[in-house]
């Protein structure tokens, strides 16, 4: 079998600010393979493929395609080369259809006419077996659809290097399965297919080979045939670990809080929320599972009191009185003053959970500023708690007046879970709450909803990682398209069985309790 | 198939500045360098234009602000009023909200204290009447205020053309005062200088640079040690934040315009009652705009404001000078303000990004 | 009725070209608010070029596509540069939109007082004006509809001088280009979502510099119209003002150029009211007159009021007022 090296880096070094994201990386992809890149979160596994895509600029080394040294500058200068990458973020247009979406940036193919860009992406379509509407509109198709003019983009510009950015952490395992199969469908075409991920069983299902990356550098390649997990595992950590979440039995459930009915129409007029049920019970982790944008952040929302609903209870039971209230439409000022302690560590932790540009100290206040008489503000308290997180949580940080923009992913994650904690809630809600931490920071953070759990806390947790959410909760409700799909036993359930239900469509039964 | 174009290496490209590596002595710096740069670059222009010496040039600006007791007097008041409207700006910018109609929002406070001066000047004792036309010009300035805010709050609609199309009205409904109210036709009031607030000090401006003084003070604590203030920051830098909170955002929208507004009604009150002592349709002089960017130049804060302010009266007062003393049309002080403007806009630039050469790495030429 | 019609599209022809230049460099992206100043600074240079012309050749013998011509690319240019100077500051060095248009502004109304002072002579644009407003169809055909008794439609349609159909073809290109080609697709995108279009190898930087030079030689040349036209050469120290209304205009129509050419007489109906009512037998007083004088900026009030409470669609470019860096993280 002839290799040809279609791409290879040599030496590439990439720093922002004070952060080296890659240092000497080298690299090499094959014709007609699938190269799989592992590396946990923050290892640099995005920026080296976002230099290959000219959308940074590496500081040193070489790139070289098919054999020639070559500089990448932009991404215009990428397609030249015919390497184009599927971002994690999809970067498309949302008021243009998939058709004009695809059109956008190519030139040199004659006089603009859509009809002939919608002709042409029906047959790649065919070819590898896509299925897509090209005249839908993007902002009204669902994340697997996006993915899929992302690579239809790439694919229609005649792209033979496919760099795929962590393409599974958004789709079920079925979906996953249909797009290994157009992968397959492309390698065998000739392609080169490198795909970044951090899941171990994806690596050994799809890939031929393995580059694994580690704090920004290289560590080596293997063939996929001849390595396992455990070997992966310990190239991608650096030494042997042993990570296991450690999960308690529930102590002593008590039902905490009652959802009934739960149904809130947005403002296109689309059902978000559909007759949501369930019970969070005292001392018990509530998994939520789903795909993307199936209603989890609103159903949260609904909860802390951030989103209207035109149907349904929330009812809160007071552990200590064992009185009853309705949380429908209170909003969080409410829910405080009735003197519930509901914490709550939203997605969008900068534009939400905190504020990007105050320090430590002012975003500790978020939750406390208004209690006390007077106009003025107090500061001695907060910046107390600010002192005590960043000590207990090890929040990496010049000083508790640094503005948490400044701040790491994890980092910032610990200031705003500890501030959450730190009212010693009795319900705790977090949605993604590990997106975009290393291993050491994900753990830092179960362990806090473990904590919690312990203490009798009702925790629900909305996880995208199935494998996270099977180690660490005690029930998983799964939800699809805004209405309950399934409720199912975490120390018991399947992951197939998870897939199954989250794109489950008719669901004429409620989760059975 | 490859290009055949060699790619040229780029020699320079830009990276994020981290913000944490930067000194307080570098920020002051280069701000330092963009208002010296911005001033040579107008002293440049004007030495162009008349013919003069450059150094000549500067000394004439000295000389038209500081040269007489009188002069510093009047630069000092033209400070204190630019100053008082940026202040009246700022609670909203730092909630983001672009409130451009400070113009009109200070003129219908001068046109409520003026209307008080006409109609019940002669009715009510002094004390009485000066109580009356303050309330009333604040009164006055937090309608127009609140008007855009609201409907900001409830449905989103954009503030920029709002309250700058507000400004035209204020504008209009002036000139509708002054032709009705006016008997003689003229449609100039007046100088009602027997109803102004009483002389401090032997100076007709001292009381208004005091008054200002203390909004600075009082704006300054408002917006960095009171819960309010708070608010304003909280909702200024995002708006789900402060939902999350529980923060009312629609309440703060209206009551930090109201805020505003009350500022820009001292601040009516202090041209009309306290200064002109009659009211026109351009008693407030573009100082509206030039607020906005006195205060944004400050980062908002009201103390920093009063040097920006002073920075715009000098090249304003001065080109005033350069006019008497060498016939340089007067327009020209909106050019040299534009020109500082600008160059410390551009400033910005150097404090967020930095210019990194690409490290050599030659093989082939 | 029909002279206010008349002056109505004339002076709409302004709010038409600003608004046009407006809504490509928006598109881009690019919330200008330094449209009123960048008026200025066309009518003036427009102006300027003008007095300097006529002022070498004597009376009654200029040539009149010169007369035009000069005068419509000074606008043309100096509109550009001002673009360009937008475009340095909030590209290239990623400052704040809305405070460098701000300052565009201040610095366009001075230099534009500044220009106009030199070119003292008010006198010269008068004379030229008629070269500007002569009908383009030619004198000869609206007197042709005159002699077959339909003079109103002859004078309601064809009597316009070069400005009006310049504003009509640039507008109606305008929207072509958005919707037909794919350099308005490329500029759609570079304005929706610039980190899209950037992906998709489209150089952001270009098409915002570019989109916004067009859109404000445009403007430029909408500054020219006001007083060349609309003023018959008359200068007046109220350009920022048209310009403001412009820039209103543009939200109005919803980011299209089609319907900006309706709104733009509707807003030069509104604003010719308080002076051109009487001619229609309107009796006013001069208070009154003050009043009118409000009514295009009341109304632009009454309809932004009214299409933000009903109006959920059509929203601004997403990417408007948002500068754009690569390697943002």
């Amino acid at each position: 079998m002839s290799k040809t090296v279609a791409l290879e880096c040599r030496g590439i070094t990439k720093t922002f600010g004070r952060v080296v994201a890659n240092k000497n990386c080298d690299l090499q992809v094959y014709e007609g393979e699938i190269l799989a890149i592992l590396g946990e979160n923050g290892s640099g596994k995005t920026t080296l493929m976002n230099m290959v895509a000219g959308i940074y600029f590496p500081d040193e080394g070489q790139i070289f395609v098919g054999g020639q040294e070559v500089m990448i500058a932009s991404p215009k200068d990428a397609f030249a080369y015919k390497i184009g990458m599927i971002h994690q973020h999809f970067k498309l247009v949302d008021v243009f259809t998939a058709c004009e979406n695809i059109a956008l940036g190519v030139k040199d193919k004659g006089r603009y006419k859509l009809a002939d860009v919608r002709k042409e992406v029906v047959e790649i379509t065919q070819r590898y077996g896509f299925i897509i509407d090209p005249d839908k509109r993007v902002a009204d198709m669902s994340v697997s659809e996006k993915q899929t003019v992302e690579i239809l983009k790439v694919l229609y510009r005649g792209a033979d290097i496919l760099i795929l950015d962590e393409p599974t952490a958004v789709l079920t395992p079925q979906e996953t399965a249909k797009l290994f199969a157009v992968l397959r469908r492309m390698r065998e075409d000739g392609k080169s297919i490198i795909i970044i991920t951090h899941k171990m069983h994806e690596v050994m299902s799809i890939s031929d080979r393995v580059a694994v990356l580690r704090k920004g550098e290289y560590i080596g390649t293997v063939n996929t045939t001849e390595t396992d997990p455990t070997a992966l595992t310990e190239m991608m950590m650096g030494k042997k670990v042993e990570l296991n979440i450690q999960r308690s039995e529930p102590v002593d459930p008590q039902p905490r809080l009652v959802v009934e009915g739960l149904t809130s129409i947005n403002a296109e007029g689309r059902r978000v929320l559909d007759d949501v049920a369930f019970t969070a019970h005292s001392g018990e982790i509530l998994g939520i599972a789903g795909i993307a944008g199936s209603g989890q952040r609103e159903l949260l929302e609904a909860i802390a009191g951030l989103h209207k609903l035109s149907k349904g209870t929330i009812t809160y039971m007071d552990p200590a009185t064992g009185k009853e209230e309705n949380l429908r439409n209170k909003n969080p000022l409410q829910i405080r003053d009735l003197g519930i302690r509901l914490s709550f560590v939203p997605e969008d932790r900068l534009g939400m959970g905190l504020v990007g540009n105050m320090d430590i100290v002012d975003n500790m206040m978020l939750r406390s500023y208004r209690k006390g008489k007077g106009v003025f503000l107090k500061r001695k308290a907060p910046r107390d708690l600010a002192e005590k997180i960043i000590e207990e949580l090890e929040v990496a940080t010049p000083g508790a007046t640094t503005p948490v923009r400044q701040l790491s992913g994890g980092n910032v994650q610990k200031v705003l879970v500890g501030r959450e904690i730190a009212s010693a809630p009795s319900v705790l809600m977090a949605a993604y709450p590990v997106r975009g931490l290393d291993v050491n920071a994900s753990y830092t953070i179960y362990n806090l909803l473990n904590r919690q759990k312990e203490q009798g806390v009702a925790v629900i947790f909305v996880g995208e990682d199935l494998d996270v959410l099977l180690e660490l909760c005690d029930r998983i409700l799964v939800i699809n398209g805004g209405r309950v799909t399934g409720v199912v036993d975490g120390r018991t359930a399947q992951k197939d069985e998870i897939g199954l239900l989250m794109t489950k469509s008719t669901t004429e039964e409620e989760g059975a309790e | 198939m490859m290009p055949t174009k060699k790619n040229h290496i780029p020699l320079f490209h830009l990276t994020k500045r981290d913000p944490a590596t930067l000194t307080w002595q570098y920020r002051l710096g280069v701000r330092i360098a963009a208002v010296v740069g911005g001033l040579l670059m107008a002293g440049l222009l004007m030495t162009i234009l008349s013919g003069e010496n450059i150094l000549d040039v500067y000394a004439s600006m000295v000389d038209g602000v500081f040269g007489t007791s009188h002069r510093v007097w009047t630069s000092l008041q033209s400070v204190a009023m630019l100053l008082c409207v940026s202040l009246a700006v700022t609670p909203a910018f730092k909630m983001k909200f672009w409130n451009i109609g400070a113009e009109g929002q200070v003129l219908v406070g001068g046109l409520a204290c003026a209307a008080c001066m006409m109609f019940l000047g002669s009715e009510l004792p002094l004390p009485l009447l000066l109580v009356v036309m303050a309330l009333a010009s604040i009164l006055a300035s937090v309608i127009w205020a609140v008007i855009p805010a609201v409907f900001k709050a409830f449905w989103n609609t954009n503030e920029t053309l709002f309250t700058l199309m507000m400004n035209y009205v204020a504008t209009q409904l002036v000139a509708y005062f002054l032709k009705v109210y006016i008997k003689d036709g003229s449609g100039v009031m007046p100088v009602m200088k027997q109803y102004g607030l009483p002389v401090i000090g032997g100076n007709d401006y001292l009381l208004n640079v005091l008054i200002t003084i203390a909004l600075t003070v009082v704006l300054y604590i408002y917006l960095k040690y009171s819960k309010q203030g708070y608010e304003i920051s909280v909702v200024g830098e995002s708006e789900n934040t402060a939902r999350y909170i529980g923060i009312n955002v629609k309440k703060v929208i209206i009551r930090t315009l109201a805020v505003s507004g009350i500022i820009c009604g001292i601040t009516g009150f202090l041209l009309v009652g306290a200064t002109s002592h009659t009211i026109s349709t351009t008693t407030v002089g573009g100082r509206g705009f030039t607020a906005i960017l006195v205060s944004w130049l400050a980062k908002f804060n009201p103390l920093v404001m009063a040097l920006t302010a002073f920075l715009v009266v000098f090249l304003e007062t001065g080109a005033g000078q350069l006019n008497t003393d060498f016939g340089i049309p007067s327009e020209v002080s909106d050019i040299m303000t534009g020109i500082i403007l600008l160059s410390i806009i551009g400033c910005e630039f150097f404090l967020q990004y930095r210019i990194a050469v690409r490290k050599n790495r030659k093989e082939e030429a | 009725m029909l002279t206010f019609l008349v002056s109505a599209i004339r002076l709409g022809m302004t709010f038409l070209l600003g608004s046009t230049g407006e809504t490509i460099t928006e598109k881009s992206g690019h919330l200008n608010l330094g449209v009123p100043g960048i008026m200025c600074v066309g009518a003036s240079c427009g102006c300027f070029v003008e007095a300097v012309y006529l002022s070498t050749v004597p009376v009654r013998q200029e040539i009149p596509l010169l007369a035009v011509l000069l005068p419509i690319l000074a606008a043309l240019i100096g509109g550009a540069l001002m673009g360009l100077l937008f475009s340095f500051f909030t590209v290239t060095l990623r400052a704040n939109q809305n405070v460098t248009g701000l300052a565009i502004t201040t610095l366009g109304i001075g230099i534009s007082n500044y220009i106009i002072d030199k070119a003292d002579d008010y006198g010269r644009f008068a004379r030229a004006t008629k070269h500007f407003t002569a009908p383009l169809v030619g004198e000869e055909v609206v007197e042709w509809f005159e002699e077959i008794g339909l003079g109103w439609f002859g004078e309601l349609f064809l009597s316009y001088g070069i400005f009006v159909w310049l504003a009509l073809a640039i507008a109606i290109g305008t929207s072509l280009v958005f919707n037909r080609t794919r350099v308005g697709l490329h500029l759609r995108a570079v304005g929706e979502n610039p980190a899209t279009a950037d992906a998709a190898g489209i150089n952001v930087t270009r098409y915002r510099y570019v989109a916004t030079c067009i859109g404000c030689a445009i403007v430029g040349l909408g500054g020219l119209s006001f007083i060349m036209d609309y003023l018959n050469g008359q200068w007046e120290y109220c350009v920022d003002t048209i310009g403001w209304l412009a820039v209103a205009l543009v939200i109005f129509t919803l980011w299209r150029p089609i319907l900006a050419i309706f709104g733009s007489i509707v807003f030069g109906a509104l604003y010719i009211a308080s002076s051109r009512l009487t001619t229609l037998g309107v009796e006013m007083t001069l208070a009154d007159k003050e009043l009118f004088r409000m009514l295009p900026f009341a109304v632009t009030i009454l309809v932004l009021v009214v299409t933000s409470i009903f109006s959920k669609k059509n929203q601004p470019p997403a990417g408007l007022g948002l500068p754009y860096f690569r390697e943002e993280r």
